[in-house]
């Protein structure tokens, strides 16, 4: 931005001086922070715990493994409620979330009024955890796979709208205003003009919750919500690591397979 | 048939964007608008179909005052005035058929269009469209598999189906070529007089324009300055129009190698490009 003469040579700067000067501060503070909490974590840490850290770490694993495949039958059934309880609270979420979107979205928003209610409603929703949703449920519904369902759906309204209604707010605006200047009513514009181009990134935001939904309820269960998260808590506190492992891997495989859903959906939709 | 009283636009920010036009358009009509950008054209049509709301005047359809109405009846003004855009405005992941369909929505309801259950008329009527504009063929394509051309001709076929009585189309050739943006202003010039539709169209290219026009009419700065056939442009009313330039033009220009090519002639504003190359 400043150009400088420098004799006859012209000078071109990024920055003016000051700016520049600023800047550079700015960097430097920055550094100077990092270090002062490195030097603060490490007075906080027992050290002598982490010296033989490799040596418990391989303790471990070594009673992790082989995990212990006899307990994979009695597994099944709540690994089962736990993709349950990931699906049909995605699906609630979405049902909720969606309307939520559009009433949010500043170009499709009816009122002001609406918009802000249901931009407080996204924002709640995504401001607690899934886990303490599921406390908190836990409490009022009592414990179970409802409780996590309901957990589960409180969580994803938050995230599928404000992914959704940010979605909204970026589609072409001129689709939008040619159907409307064809005398089509609003609703007949939000299924010709917005639907088709939010389609994509609907389908899309909606397996990627469904996705980190799976991981999110096999944690449930550790506060009384459903699912496999239950017989891990009681396999650690039994210090059984061989089950804690069988758990793991059954969580691995149904992540990946997962993972593959959502490929193949998105995949489907583009 | 279309008459505006008075019309003017001032924008939130201040800008005085259209500034007392009157003006009336007949039946069957095809008139050009064209000026300078921000002169207000954009702004001037989409004021006839209330996409932009203006600030003082009147726009009076076959009697009736559009800027008196609103909500259902508005709408119901709105499906006489078809609307063709400059980036073709098409939903580009719908097919070339739900595309042309739209233009039926204001008569259909809502769960009709949503579960595409459009009358068989309608369709009838699509189907000609799209053979009338060339693209019989193509009804199953999806939008964004069409050429720029071709996207176009889809937005013509969509705004005719709303059985118009006007069409306001907005810079229809600023994204093609010069090839197919005679072809395009070809077919809706047809288009008009088959039909006996009034249309008001924005354009940039003057010469484009005064082929295939009845009438045309200058805008600057909001204002209107040229009102008149297109045999009327001079280069004194283009001076009018956009400001001091000069409007002439070399002669056979690539046509021979010859030295004294270099001489400029005044533009033969009249005469059809590809026809005029010897003086």
């Amino acid at each position: 931005m400043p150009l400088i003469k420098r004799g006859d040579e012209p000078v071109w700067k990024k920055r003016e001086p000051l700016k520049q000067y600023a800047h550079w501060a700015g960097w430097m503070l920055g550094g100077m922070l990092f270090v002062w909490c490195w030097a603060l974590i490490s007075e906080n840490t027992i050290w002598e715990f982490l010296y033989d850290a490799d040596e418990q770490a391989a303790s471990l694993i070594g009673r992790m493994i082989p995990p212990d495949w006899s307990i994979t039958g009695s597994l099944m059934r709540p690994l089962w409620d736990t993709i349950n309880i990931a699906t049909v609270g995605t699906a609630l979420g979405i049902l909720i979330a969606f309307p939520l979107a559009f009433l949010a979205a500043r170009n499709t928003s009816p009122h002001p009024a609406l918009r802000a209610f249901a931009l407080a409603v996204i924002v709640s929703s995504r401001s607690i955890n899934a886990l303490i949703w599921a406390m908190l449920l836990v409490t009022i519904v009592g414990p179970g796979i409802f409780a996590g369902m309901l957990a589960i759906a409180l969580r994803s309204i938050g995230f599928v709208g404000k992914l959704l209604y940010e979605a909204i707010e970026e589609i072409h605006p001129t689709p939008v205003e040619a159907l409307s200047a064809t005398g089509a009513g609003r609703t007949q514009v939000l299924a010709y003009a917005v639907w088709p181009q939010i389609m994509p990134a609907f389908a899309g935001i909606s397996v990627y919750r469904w996705d980190i939904n799976i991981r999110e309820a096999t944690t449930l269960g550790l506060v009384g919500a459903g699912g496999i998260g239950l017989q891990m808590n009681a396999a650690i506190n039994n210090l059984a690591w061989a089950q804690v492992a069988t758990v793991f891997v059954l969580i691995f495989a149904t992540v990946v397979a997962s993972e593959w859903v959502s490929a193949k959906v998105r995949h489907a939709v583009l | 048939m279309l008459t505006l009283t008075g019309l003017s636009k001032r924008y939130d920010t201040g800008d005085l964007a259209l500034s007392d036009i009157t003006l009336e358009v007949p039946a069957g009509q095809v008139m050009a608008l064209i000026g300078p950008s921000g002169a207000g054209k954009s702004t001037l049509i989409r004021c006839v179909n209330r996409l932009v709301e203006p600030s003082a005047g009147s726009v009076v359809l076959d009697g009736l005052d559009i800027t008196k109405v609103r909500g259902g009846k508005l709408r119901q003004a709105r499906r006489q005035i078809g609307m063709i855009f400059q980036n073709y405005a098409l939903v580009e992941r719908l097919s070339v058929m739900e595309n042309v369909l739209s233009g039926r929505l204001a008569y259909v309801g809502f769960w009709r269009s949503f579960f595409r259950q459009f009358p068989s008329p309608d369709i009838k009527q699509a189907l000609n469209l799209l053979e009338r504009v060339g693209l019989e063929t193509m009804f199953d394509k999806r939008g964004d598999a069409l050429s720029g051309g071709q996207k176009q001709r889809v937005g013509i076929a969509r705004a005719l189906m709303q059985n118009p009585k006007l069409l306001l189309v907005d810079e229809p050739t600023a994204s093609l070529d010069p090839k197919t943006s005679r072809q395009i202003m070809r077919l809706i010039c047809e288009l008009c007089r088959e039909q006996q539709l009034a249309a008001v169209i924005n354009i940039h290219d003057v010469v484009l324009a005064q082929q295939f026009v009845d009438r045309v009419v200058g805008l600057r700065a909001g204002r209107l300055v040229f009102d008149g056939p297109p045999s009327a442009l001079t280069p004194e009313t283009l001076t009018d129009i956009y400001g001091e330039e000069d409007w002439s033009v070399p002669e056979n220009e690539g046509e021979n190698d010859s030295e004294n090519t270099n001489a400029a002639v005044p533009l033969d504003l009249a005469k059809p490009i590809g026809q005029g190359g010897h003086p």
